[in-house]
């Protein structure tokens, strides 16, 4: 350790105050964290953490609830978007966002999803794309890539029999209540920051009004994957980018003139 | 010359998935072997000088266990 005086230095980057300072239960390298943190610094940033009530899902993602320093619900198995649109009715001053995972929200929550998304509720998604059921050991999910070999795929996806993955992005960015819908990745700094900038316009976006707002961030799971936290980034940056093209999908005019 | 930072690494969230050791672009960063936390992780630490203080390691830590420092940028003609 290189011993310096910390009290004549400026402080560069601190744990986020929306963030609860707690070991959380998350894997070693599980991107999870990171989308959890990038949120947090968004409400810091747009002081929204006294108004913002987030609706948990199921999976991984649901012990957001104790990790975000906000008001929480928590919804059953993939209805998160039908309940934060329930709350955002009855308390249209507060901002709603619902942190779900790609077996919550694409699989049993797809009808939720894209019921939300064509009424144009306006809520924020934030929704954690990494492959597979994370939680109960890496079973095939909707997003699964063709071939990847799961706990219930050991032969690997075979598109004959179980179809190809739900690209979430093309398909919400039909819809025309949506106002926002972007993807990123969460595998090196640079996408990581640009994450977060989507997260931002996401959030800036519900507090204009415009309507449904949803950022799909890739992430890895390197338990299930395998792999150690190092490779899983690398993996995702190798195989998953090429078929969850990167980018804006939808982007409301008003959004695409902010400057963030 | 580039200015001086450092980090601190809380050691009861770090997990030791060493993805800011590959992040830094200075490679100043390593798993302290000498220690092994309640939870059973060698967490990272600054093994080296030459930290600049530029957040890359704050940025992909998934915890959000480091906090970074970086001395103050003096204006010109201003006296330290």
């Amino acid at each position: 350790m290189v011993a310096m005086d910390l009290s004549e230095m400026e402080v560069v980057y601190q744990h986020p105050h929306a963030l609860v300072d707690m070991y959380t239960h998350f894997c070693p390298g599980c991107t999870h964290g990171v989308a959890h943190r990038l949120v947090a610094e968004v409400l810091d940033e747009m002081a929204l953490s006294e108004r913002t009530i987030g609706v948990a899902s199921v999976g991984c993602s649901v012990f957001s609830y104790n990790y975000l320093n906000i008001d929480f619900v928590q919804a059953p198995h993939g209805r998160a978007p039908a309940m934060a649109t329930g709350v955002k009715r009855v308390l249209p001053d507060h901002i709603v966002m619902t942190y779900q995972g790609d077996g919550d929200m694409i699989s049993i929550g797809a009808g939720e999803i894209v019921a939300a998304a064509g009424r144009g509720e306006n809520i924020t998604v934030i929704f954690i794309n990494n492959a597979n059921y994370g939680m109960t050991g890496g079973q095939m999910a909707p997003t699964t890539l063709p071939g990847m070999k799961t706990s219930s795929s050991p032969n690997g996806r075979d598109v004959e029999q179980a179809g190809y993955p739900i690209l979430a992005c093309e398909l919400l960015s039909t819809q025309q209540g949506a106002s926002y819908i972007a993807r990123r990745s969460l595998h090196d700094p640079k996408n990581i920051r640009m994450a977060k900038k989507a997260i931002r316009l996401a959030f800036e976006t519900q507090v204009r009004g415009l309507g449904f707002s949803m950022v799909e961030l890739l992430s890895t799971c390197p338990t299930n994957w395998h792999m150690t936290p190092v490779k899983a980034v690398k993996w995702l940056e190798e195989k998953m980018i090429p078929y969850y093209p990167l980018g804006d999908y939808k982007v409301h005019p008003t959004i695409s003139e902010l400057k963030v | 010359m580039p200015l001086k930072g450092t980090i601190v690494v809380n050691e009861n969230l770090c997990k030791a998935c060493e993805l800011c050791v590959v992040a830094c672009p200075q490679h100043v960063i390593s798993l302290n072997k000498e220690i092994i936390t309640p939870r059973g992780y060698h967490p990272a630490h600054l093994a080296e000088e030459g930290c600049t203080g530029c957040g890359t390691c704050a940025l992909v830590c998934p915890e959000a266990a480091i906090t970074v420092y970086r001395e103050k940028r003096l204006i010109q003609g201003q006296e330290a």
